[in-house]
């Protein structure tokens, strides 16, 4: 039983990253008909931006010049880093998508890949192959809760994922801006009909899933503090996973699809060698999709494309 | 004169839709062009609205304002042309109302909107009943008020109409065009365009007929209704 439990705080802590970077894939995915396949790279970058920023701060206190406590720098660094993450999506969506809006979905998609590996191998020039810390900002501590050791940073880091997917879910349903994109999800054609700029909510779009990525960039660098180039890919794709799980227009799907694929992930490892993990694990989410292939809330319509 | 179009020409990919048509409208005017499926109708009206892109020889001029340098949002925000698109269009995943507060997005004028919003739901009163169900529940005629509720919201100087009477029983199309009449006769120019050729010369002042992309014929409406021509081809003999 303690082992069980302990599994689950474990997939807890693992969801969330999936589920913050879900959010991202999926917002783009419903409301611009797009694979941002660069996404897993855009958490990257934003973990590195995460870094620099920490590293600086904490530079600065060591000195101090700016004598601030540790969790006051992680949450510095966490809002900074969305801040400037989100205009390195709203750079990828203007130079990389918004020339292809018309072209075909394919040339689209392979736009993704390529801002993928431009982002990869440009942060391998610009840093170099060496593996990069992330500071340890705040002093870990674990509690034992019935044989049950839960650590400061696993609840911060659910916590935080959590209240940014309400945030988003709120900022979704019930702003003007959130209106915009669940119209455009519907019928992006003849939003401009509203007096609405279609760039103005693709860019808007690109800069807040990008801010959740790097939210998860950084909660991933305080739970695994070594960072490198191609640390987005294989969890970029397994969010990817759950953003279609969750289904196309629901952001509580695509949460709620990634802390199931932690589940998933971390039971089967449980129970089988590691060596098995995502092989076991994938083949139960494939299995899942060919019985919901719409995901679990996603919305019964198919976006209109013609005018 | 608000809107002038000369010269107008669109084409998708190598086929030509447009051939290069003139028309205008005058302030507070009703001014219908009929065609048959497939002349350039729609095409004419989302040549207006920029959602299709006009040759850069064609001359689109509203209130002095040269239609070629504005965005197919900016059409709506800043000149105030709205536009009712053919099959309505609505934000099905949206309420009734949400499709309306979307079509004020870039507007300001708080207290107007609220006005506006009343207003809407006078003219159209089974809206309101409907103001928290989504907009794809609605029957054929409620999505065809709401439509036309949405646009009267988004910009109000020029309404541009495509097939309204689309799909409505008789008894509704009356409702949704004595409500156009209402919001012309508020100050709302109109551009309708119809296949109901007979429906929408009775409707309208002034009309065009459009064959393959060309303006062929022009004139008042009671004219356009008596020339042979005309009923032979569009009002059934």
């Amino acid at each position: 039983m303690g082992e069980f439990f302990q599994n689950l705080v474990n997939a807890l802590q693992y969801g969330s990253f999936l589920a913050l970077i879900a959010l991202g894939y999926s917002m783009v995915y419903s409301i611009l008909m797009l694979f941002n396949f660069a996404h897993g790279d855009i958490f990257m970058v934003g973990a590195y931006i995460g870094f620099g920023i920490a590293t600086l701060l904490v530079t600065l206190a060591s000195f101090g010049a700016l004598a601030l406590p540790g969790w006051l720098i992680l949450v510095l660094t966490i809002i900074i880093s969305m801040f400037l993450t989100s205009f390195v999506g709203m750079l990828v969506e203007r130079i990389g998508y918004r020339p292809l809006r018309e072209a075909p979905r394919a040339s689209a998609a392979i736009t993704g890949l390529m801002i993928g590996i431009i982002l990869e191998t440009g942060n391998l020039a610009l840093l170099g192959a060496k593996r990069v810390s992330f500071p340890a900002l705040i002093e870990s501590a674990t509690y034992d809760i019935g044989g049950v050791f839960v650590t400061n940073k696993k609840i911060m880091i659910v916590f935080v994922s959590i209240i940014l997917t309400l945030a988003l879910h709120q900022f979704v349903t019930k702003t003007k801006w959130g209106m915009a994109m669940r119209a455009m999800a519907f019928d992006y054609l003849v939003v401009p009909l509203m007096g609405v700029s279609i760039n103005t909510i693709a860019r808007l779009t690109f800069a807040i899933g990008s801010a959740l990525a790097a939210a998860a960039g950084i909660l991933y660098g305080v739970a695994y503090p070594v960072l490198e180039p191609y640390m987005g890919i294989i969890v970029g794709w397994k969010a990817f996973v759950a953003a279609i799980l969750g289904g196309r227009g629901s952001i509580l799907g695509a949460a709620l699809a990634g802390f199931l694929l932690g589940f998933i992930e971390i039971f089967v490892a449980m129970i089988f060698p590691s060596t098995f993990r995502d092989l076991i694990a994938y083949s139960i989410v494939l299995l899942i999709l060919v019985f919901r292939p719409h995901g679990f809330f996603g919305e019964p319509y198919s976006a209109k494309l013609r005018l | 004169m608000m809107l002038s179009v000369e010269n107008l020409q669109v084409s998708y990919g190598r086929i030509k839709a447009l051939h290069g048509i003139n028309f205008k409208i005058d302030e507070g005017e009703i001014v219908c062009i009929i065609g048959a499926n497939g002349a350039g109708k729609s095409t004419t009206l989302r040549a207006i609205s920029r959602l299709v892109p006009a040759s850069p020889d064609s001359t689109m001029t509203f209130q002095g304002k040269n239609l070629l340098d504005y965005s197919a949002d900016k059409v709506v925000s800043q000149l105030g042309i709205s536009h009712v698109p053919e099959g309505r269009r609505l934000f099905g995943n949206l309420t009734v109302m949400e499709n309306l507060r979307l079509a004020t997005f870039a507007r300001k004028d708080k207290e107007q909107i609220e006005r506006d919003i009343e207003r809407v739901f006078s003219i159209f009163t089974r809206l309101e009943e409907r103001k928290s169900q989504k907009a794809g529940t609605l029957s054929g005629g409620e999505q065809q008020m709401l439509a036309v509720g949405r646009a009267f919201m988004s910009g109000r100087k020029v309404m541009l109409l495509d097939e309204p009477s689309m799909g409505l029983a008789p008894l509704l199309m009356m409702t949704v065009f004595k409500a156009l009449q209402e919001i012309n006769q508020e100050g709302t120019a109109i551009l309708l365009v119809e296949q109901n050729a007979k429906l929408a010369l009775k409707f309208a002042q002034r009309g065009y007929v459009l064959e393959n992309g060309n303006l062929v014929l022009e004139g008042h409406s009671k004219d356009l209704l008596e020339d042979p021509e005309v009923k032979k081809a569009y009002l059934g003999g």
